[in-house]
């Protein structure tokens, strides 16, 4: 089961350190435990092609003891262990490292081969745990290397790994880590004594938590366990063939996703057109007929538009894509072309169904009442709104003039009643504890808007919810930090 | 007593607060009457009372609220609004019998809700009539902010004030000037060894005497009061004695003035050992008036309004039987009242305070509490 850990862990098997210096984002998630995957795969690419690419998987320490020993194996506990007799597992990396080499195209540099290499050193305790034919194939690999080895120097190959960009993953590690994610998944099952077939998504983040429980504060650091195609970026396979020569007719723009879709968008455009001159040919044409309903939806935004096409754009190119869809949905008849459209829209959800209403009550004297609870920085409120028409007001049991001496905060109170017209209908029963008198007003007058939403009509509602009545303020302290005075403020720099 | 009000229409009083529209400058204004008897009876209740400067000047040289001179200043006119609790006391004191030994009529309410103001109407009414006026601005100002604090020669046990004591004595000259000629003192008074006061001497010479020599104005204070009190009820005087004390809970409560590190007990202080006196009800032919007051005071918790709370044990028990009157805040027509007061000043000049909705507005940013709405009303 491949399991991904936060670089704390990757730190410690050493494979985070220099390597990889740009991509942390996807780093994070691809350090991946699973060694017999890695060392195979490592190994099996070690035979292969120029004396670059070795250079660049090996650590320096390993290529001096090669260079040097010979024959020895790159890590002393391997080296311990007897070879393994030549049973099927070698065979099968023989075979493995015989086929790769046709089938490997000339640019890919493996994100896990790199890791074999810093983590062999780390890994050699973990062998035992692995299969033991991870040892029997570094002997050949070592063997195969010493036939193409030439010696560079450290520094060159640090220079190279760092310019080699974002790492990339080749088709079949990513197969091979859906694989793993699904039998994972059925493992994961039993041990939680479910039904394997029907794991959701849901029970597996569910079962990761109860499995490995963390205290860390930020959620994206802990541990998770996804669908490969969720965490490792989209990334384009090898856009040409063994020849040489590429697959899509515009790769040569540089940008051949982008400019393929504007000219599949023209295309559409001029068959628009046409069914237009077809129509005014029969005399059927009219000009306010059939424009495309989009409802309640946006453009997709320049980075979503990225990451469909999974390639980089300028903003003047997006500006000019989102003038030609616009041009297109102008046209009268552009509704045959609807799905095409759709594909680059997305729904907006209207944010005032989502608000919870609370529920209208009435107590013994059939007066309604509703309550609502509020939260501002450290402070909590719970508000009874009754529909008595006297307009007496309680916090805490004290009279609210008492309570709140302030002009501020009797105004904070206000803001909901007076902005909906109410303010001598309601009796408030308000209870607050915690914070200071700003943030109890602030509480306050967010449960009584949300008490107030069950008195008024949805239309009322969107209107407090553009207002902003309805939105919890989401600011609070913020923490100080060590080496300065406060959260923002530095020590008093001082010249001598 | 013949003094100034405008006459006001009563049925324009039935219709306050249903629409307002209708009830424009020709409402409220200071009411108009012939005697001071018509001004104010039931009906009166919201509408405005308007004071002559000229009792202003004598009768409150320093006993009103500084927010309410301020307002006097600006609008050249003192206009108190007839309330209920003033208009109680006053009808107690036109019917009490005045052979009975006097009455302590409390007020006692929320933080601003005009028990000063209520105060200061009945004194009015009581030199309307002709009374003799004891006005003790603020009590609290007698146990704190002690500048000087001398023995005193009468009692060695007991502290002077003799700056509290010349201010008010002048204070007291200048209110009741006109009794200064005819009360007569009924002992004799021994200030130093050279000094004194025969029988029979004029209360003035009395008074001129504590301002002139400060060392001994506290004792002169003290013979003041005994005098008045002694004198009140008897057959052969024609004046009746108004005590009016504002904050008389500084009496019972605690003080901060410190002789050597050491704080003092209010009952060592002079001045108010003899207003303790004062206010117990064993003379006849007057009336007691006061209010409690949580803002001047020390050390009570500043949710405390009531009697109890304010007073202590000790107090309470002295006090007691007393009448309490409470001081709500405003109605809805008192209300409507204070706001158009203020329209036809002036005062208020945002357009939107003139609306209903900005009335409404007010009412819950003031909760109807007179202080709060002066104080919103100073900046609209």
């Amino acid at each position: 089961m491949a399991l991904y850990f936060t670089p704390l862990v990757s730190r410690l098997s050493g494979c985070h350190r220099g390597n990889f210096t740009r991509n942390c984002g996807s780093c994070y998630r691809a350090c991946t435990l699973d060694f017999t995957s890695v060392l195979s795969q490592g190994a099996s690419r070690s035979g292969d092609g120029s004396t670059s690419q070795t250079d660049r998987w090996l650590g320096d320490r390993d290529r001096g003891r090669l260079v040097l020993r010979g024959a020895s194996v790159t890590s002393p506990a391997a080296a311990r262990r007897p070879a393994a007799s030549s049973g099927q597992p070698s065979q099968q990396a023989r075979s493995l490292w015989q086929q790769l080499p046709r089938q490997l195209p000339p640019r890919t540099s493996p994100l896990s081969a790199k890791m074999a290499a810093s983590c062999v050193r780390t890994v050699g305790s973990f062998l035992g745990k692995c299969m033991t034919c991870s040892s029997s194939i570094n002997t050949v690999a070592t063997q195969v290397l010493l036939s193409r080895q030439v010696c560079v120097s450290s520094a060159l190959c640090r220079k190279n790994l760092a310019a080699a960009g974002p790492e990339k993953f080749t088709l079949e590690y990513i197969q091979k880590q859906v694989e793993e994610y699904e039998i994972g998944k059925r493992h994961l099952a039993n041990m939680m004594g479910e039904d394997p077939e029907n794991f959701t998504q849901e029970d597996i983040d569910r079962s990761i938590t109860y499995l490995f429980p963390s205290g860390l504060f930020e959620k994206t650091a802990r541990p998770l366990m996804k669908h490969p195609d969720e965490i490792f970026p989209k990334q384009r396979a090898v856009q040409w063939g063994a020849d040489g020569r590429p697959f899509h007719f515009l790769f040569y723009t540089g940008k051949q996703s982008y400019y393929s879709l504007m000219h599949d968008l023209y295309g559409k455009i001029l068959k628009i057109e046409k069914h237009q001159d077809r129509l005014r040919a029969k005399g059927l044409f009219s000009q306010d007929a059939q424009l495309i309903s989009l409802g309640p939806s946006r453009w997709l935004t320049k980075e979503e538009l990225e990451l469909l096409l999974v390639e980089t754009i300028s903003t003047h190119d997006y500006d000019r894509f989102i003038k030609l869809m616009e041009h297109m949905l102008c046209m009268p008849y552009s509704s045959t072309e609807e799905e095409f459209v759709q594909r680059y829209r997305r729904l907006l959800e209207a944010q005032s169904l989502k608000q919870l209403v609370p529920l209208l009550e009435k107590d013994e004297n059939g007066v309604a009442f509703s309550t609502a609870e509020g939260r501002r920085k450290t402070s909590d409120s719970s508000v009874i709104l009754r529909d008595c028409g006297s307009g007496h007001i309680t916090v805490n049991g004290q009279d609210y003039l008492q309570y709140f001496p302030v002009l501020q905060d009797r105004e904070q109170l206000m803001f909901p009643l007076q902005f909906m017209g109410v303010l001598g209908r309601f009796n408030l029963e308000c209870k607050v504890s915690g914070g200071g008198r700003s943030s109890q007003a602030g509480a306050l007058r967010l449960a009584i808007s949300r008490a107030l939403l069950s008195f008024l009509s949805e239309g009322d509602g969107e209107a407090m919810r553009q207002a902003g009545l309805l939105t919890p303020d989401p600011r609070v302290r913020e923490r100080k930090k060590p080496g300065q005075e406060g959260a923002r403020r530095k020590f008093t720099w001082k010249k001598r | 007593m013949l003094h100034k009000c405008v006459a006001l229409k009563s049925d324009a009083l039935t219709e306050f607060g249903v629409c307002s529209k209708d009830l424009s400058v020709s409402i409220l204004m200071s009411l108009t009457c012939v005697s001071f008897q018509a001004c104010h009876s039931e009906t009166h209740i919201g509408q405005y009372y308007t004071l002559p400067s000229a009792h202003i000047r004598t009768l409150f040289p320093s006993g009103l609220p500084w927010r309410y001179q301020q307002q006097v200043k600006t609008f050249n006119e003192a206009c108190i609004m007839v309330r209920q609790p003033s208009l109680e006391v006053i009808s107690y004191l036109k019917k009490t019998d005045y052979s009975k030994p006097a009455l302590r009529y409390l007020f006692y309410g929320q933080k601003g809700t005009g028990k000063t103001i209520s105060l200061c109407h009945a004194v009015h009414f009581c030199y309307t009539q002709g009374w003799l006026v004891l006005h003790i601005p603020d009590a609290h100002q007698w146990v704190k902010n002690c500048k000087e604090l001398l023995p005193s020669s009468y009692n060695a046990s007991r502290f002077d004030q003799p700056l509290q004591a010349t201010t008010w004595l002048r204070n007291f000259r200048l209110t009741n000037e006109r009794f200064l000629s005819k009360i007569k003192t009924k002992h004799r008074y021994m200030w130093t060894k050279r000094e004194f006061t025969e029988e029979g001497s004029l209360l003035g010479e009395l008074v001129d005497q504590g301002i002139s020599r400060v060392k001994s104005s506290s004792d002169v204070v003290g013979a003041v009061m005994k005098e008045l009190r002694l004198q009140s009820g008897q057959p052969g005087s024609d004046f009746h004695l108004a005590v009016a004390v504002d904050g008389v809970n500084g009496l019972w409560g605690r003080s901060t003035i410190k002789k050597e590190d050491k704080s003092v007990d209010p009952e060592e202080l002079t001045l108010i050992y003899n207003l303790r006196k004062l206010m117990r009800n064993d003379w006849t032919g007057g009336a007691i008036i006061a209010t409690l007051s949580q803002t001047g005071s020390l050390y009570t918790p500043k949710s405390a309004y009531l009697p109890q709370e304010l007073l202590g044990e000790r107090g309470f028990d002295s006090m007691d039987p007393f009448i309490p009157v409470s001081v709500p805040n405003y109605s809805e027509k008192e209300f409507e009242s204070c706001c158009l007061y203020y329209m036809d000043r002036h005062w208020l000049q945002h357009p939107q305070s003139r609306t209903e909705e900005g009335k409404k507005e007010l009412v819950f940013l003031s909760n109807k509490n007179p202080s709060m709405l002066d104080r919103i009303c100073g900046f609209l």
